[in-house]
């Protein structure tokens, strides 16, 4: 009896390490689901000002971190563009210039209805991001309902638009 | 005042990751910049802290630290702050919850486990 249990322990740590390691270490899970947007304040990319209250409306919207810097982003960046026909997308540049950007949108196209810029990369702490590029969706209540980690793939537009439907 | 600072961070600490321009005046506010550091992950890296870190992430955890150490926030303060942003993950020592109950009691339970079928087999 005494070895039955002693296998059954060894048995079920094995499926709970194996189960583990499918875990991908790379993503961790947003600690902001469910809660209120943080406060903000940035200087925008027509040189007025992009805040929280820009996102305190009665609608979905996505908040995409990027930078024109950062490789993966340019990935995304069409499936932005395809997202932005039926939702909007506020944009927050990490450690960017409106130059850069510029030259970028120009070649690709701008689907952000309104771009912050996060400087020195406080905003970005306060909303949990620890890459670029990084995705939150915004329900009508202004909470963080979904936080998607890297670039937005074709197989990930599937699973957004989706989660889009049902909410 | 600076050069002094630099001195006393010098021999108390290795100054790891931390660049020059994020070291703070005081000195003892930089110690307590470094033990926090030292208590928070890198993001990014596997098993590193932010002290040791260069990630982009880990330096501006650095600044960010040092920052709200000048506003006068307690290292409980500072910490629970990038705790609520990050959660468990950023922190080397997971508090106890009781969804993180397994990963306190788990190695007890099977050292005790193991310390029974030792003892019982010597008998």
């Amino acid at each position: 009896m005494k070895y039955i249990i002693l296998i059954v322990l060894l048995l079920s740590t094995f499926f709970l390490f194996y189960e583990g390691l499918k875990n991908d270490p790379r993503i961790i899970p947003s600690n902001l689901i469910s809660k209120e947007i943080p406060r903000f304040r940035l200087n925008s990319f027509d040189n007025k000002s992009f805040e929280d209250n820009d996102l305190r409306t009665k609608d979905l919207k996505l908040v995409n971190f990027f930078a024109s810097w950062c490789p993966p982003c340019k990935l995304e960046h069409s499936n932005l563009i395809e997202l932005s026909e039926n939702l909007k997308i506020y944009g927050i540049a990490k450690k960017d210039t409106i130059k850069n950007i510029n030259t970028w949108f120009s070649n690709m196209g701008n689907p952000y209805t309104k771009i912050g810029f996060d400087h020195d990369g406080m905003v970005s702490i306060n909303w949990g991001v620890y890459g670029l590029p990084e995705t939150f969706i915004i329900n009508a209540d202004q909470k963080i309902i979904y936080r998607h980690v890297g670039a937005i793939t074709k197989k990930d537009m599937k699973k957004i638009k989706l989660f889009l439907d049902k909410n | 005042m600076r050069l002094l600072s630099l001195i006393l961070i010098f021999l108390s600490t290795n100054l790891m990751s931390v660049e020059p321009d994020e070291i703070l005046d005081n000195p003892n506010l930089e110690i307590r910049a470094k033990q926090i550091g030292q208590q928070l992950r890198c993001l990014v890296c596997q098993n590193e802290d932010i002290q040791n870190s260069n990630a982009d992430i880990a330096k501006d955890l650095r600044i960010l630290v040092r920052k709200l150490l000048l506003e006068n926030m307690s290292d409980k303060e500072i910490i629970k702050f990038i705790h609520s942003r990050y959660g468990d993950f950023v922190l080397f020592s997971p508090p106890l919850r009781i969804d993180t109950m397994g990963l306190w009691l788990l190695p007890v339970g099977f050292f005790l486990l193991m310390v029974f079928f030792f003892f019982r087999r010597q008998k």
